[in-house]
């Protein structure tokens, strides 16, 4: 069944500058997909584009049903509420805990705090990251702050879960960690992950399928990918 | 429920932010003391001099006094054209007996002056009282044209520069009083620009995690209310304590018996509930200025 169907999108910036052209993909429930791509190659375009941060200037995208290019702004927390996004630079609230920074979630929600409460826990647990719920994120490492956000952005059990470049800023042994996390949160939660990123090795050993996307085009397209055939597509050009 | 929570949560978050951005919420909170103050001096200024101005309606009046050989027929007449005059509150018929009774009892030596004369030197007269004293002279004139009026008098010259200096206050602080509630709001529109930009990792995350619109901007507005109501406490203790303490040392009057002060209550607490309405509405409408602007969602 598909969560996510981009038909033709194209992202036209005001001063002329294409971002994504003729954009077409599908992504099933329960997949776990890499997005690749140089810097400028429209990457971060496309993914903004399915949390809606960015707009589609023609064509259709539809997460979760929802069409995003139709989606009014006083309208799109509908869509935010069915996704979790995280980032490279983690974005938490440097004054409040672990266990607050994830609740801020709910209680923005208007969540009554005995239901906050248990999902909370699970979700800090499922990062493993129960020892830390009362500590500031400056007291946390970099792994450990990133697995912070990822508890975050799993709390309100979201169908997608979108991470843009997460291991950005984290060393490789704590990235196979976050991706193993990731891995688990795909596979016991069923959560549909769209990651994009810049490591070659993760992409490899996870063996997942891999969409390459550059000039804003779609360049390849494939299940159990890997970094390689990114650079193929690339000496093909 | 979930709406109510969100506001507690709203309500929880501004306070918090009020205190967090301390220094920052000190400025607007002594902005808007300054000109609620100001406020104050121009509602009590202005309801004082309308109040006057009202007293001093109510006492002026045109005197027509009618001339010797008048008849009956033209009294009546008169009179049923002040009946439907527009600007006629009321009148009175009053003889030239009744006149010379009056001036009798006033001074003794009017009295002896007057019983010189074999018959009453005085006219009969008709003391109109006027709804709208801005049309004083255009009444008065009107009365002067009839044949048997002798003339129409009413203090001329001095009723107009009164109710023109009255005017000229009036119209002076409210505009001051405007100008001032804009200056206000606009401090408070950046406070709140400021505090918005301090919690823009907060409001990111809020609108990642599929916050509302609502439930992002009402924390904002109701920062602006708490600083508006803070702002208030200072001029309505000053306006309080400061009134009472003036009509009381005036004993109630401003340099002549005819200026009058407005007594302290219930007026004091109507202008007290008028500063928290001011304030309150002020750094709310401020604050929604600053979302509108600076938080485009």
């Amino acid at each position: 069944m598909k969560l996510i169907k981009v038909e033709h999108a194209y992202k036209i910036y005001k001063n002329g500058t294409t971002a994504v052209a003729d954009l077409s993909v599908s992504i099933d429930k329960g997949e776990f997909v890499f997005v690749i791509g140089s810097t400028g190659s429209g990457k971060s375009t496309f993914i903004k584009m399915l949390y809606r941060e960015e707009k589609p200037t023609k064509g259709s995208v539809i997460v979760g049903g929802i069409d995003v290019a139709r989606l009014r702004n006083s309208k799109v927390y509908k869509l935010r509420r069915k996704l979790g996004v995280v980032f490279q630079d983690f974005k938490l609230l440097p004054k409040l805990t672990v266990y607050e920074n994830v609740a801020f979630a709910l209680e923005t929600l208007g969540l009554p705090s005995d239901e906050i409460r248990p999902k909370v826990l699970r979700a800090i647990e499922a990062v493993g990251l129960k020892e830390k719920t009362r500590n500031l994120p400056s007291e946390l490492s970099g792994g450990e702050q990133q697995r912070v956000a990822i508890a975050r952005a799993i709390v309100n059990d979201p169908k997608l879960l979108i991470c843009d470049e997460p291991t950005g800023n984290l060393d490789p042994d704590t990235s196979k960690g976050i991706m193993k996390i990731l891995d688990k949160i795909n596979k016991e939660l069923g959560t549909t992950i769209i990651m994009a990123t810049h490591d070659k090795d993760l992409v490899n050993q996870m063996k997942k399928r891999v969409l390459v996307i550059e000039n804003g085009v779609l360049a390849s397209d494939t299940k159990k990918g890997s970094y390689k055939v990114h650079e193929s597509v690339k000496n093909s050009n | 429920m979930k709406a109510l929570r969100i506001l507690t949560r709203s309500i929880r978050d501004s306070f918090k932010s009020v205190f967090r951005n301390f220094s920052l919420s000190i400025a607007s909170i002594a902005c808007t003391t300054i000109t609620l103050i100001l406020v104050a001096i121009s509602l009590f200024l202005s309801y004082n001099v309308q109040q006057v101005t009202k007293d001093l309606e109510h006492e002026l009046t045109i005197v027509v006094y009618l001339n010797k050989d008048v008849t009956d027929e033209q009294k009546t007449e008169i009179e049923n054209d002040l009946k439907t005059m527009e600007n006629v509150d009321s009148y009175e018929l009053k003889s030239k007996d009744e006149w010379k009774a009056e001036m009798k009892d006033e001074d003794e030596s009017l009295e002896n002056a007057l019983d010189i004369f074999e018959e009453n030197p005085l006219l009969d007269s008709i003391i109109v009282t006027v709804k709208d004293v801005k049309d004083l002279s255009e009444t008065a004139e009107k009365l002067r044209k009839y044949d048997f009026v002798n003339s129409a008098e009413y203090g001329e010259g001095m009723v107009e520069n009164v109710i023109g200096i009255f005017d000229a206050i009036s119209f002076g602080t409210f505009a001051i009083v405007i100008a001032l509630v804009l200056v206000t709001a606009f401090l408070i529109s950046n406070t709140i620009k400021l505090t918005i930009f301090s919690r823009r990792t907060e409001i990111e995350i809020m609108r990642l995690v599929g916050a509302s619109n609502t439930a992002i901007k009402l924390p904002f507005v109701f920062e602006g209310f708490i600083l508006g109501v803070l702002g208030s406490i200072l001029p309505i203790l000053l306006s309080i304590y400061g009134y009472v303490f003036l009509y009381n040392q005036t004993g109630g009057y401003v340099f002549t018996q005819i200026i009058t002060l407005v007594k302290p209550f219930p007026f004091v607490l109507f202008v007290c509930l008028c500063l928290v309405v001011i304030g309150s509405l002020v750094g709310m409408l401020g604050s929604w200025r600053a979302v509108r602007k600076y938080l485009k969602i």
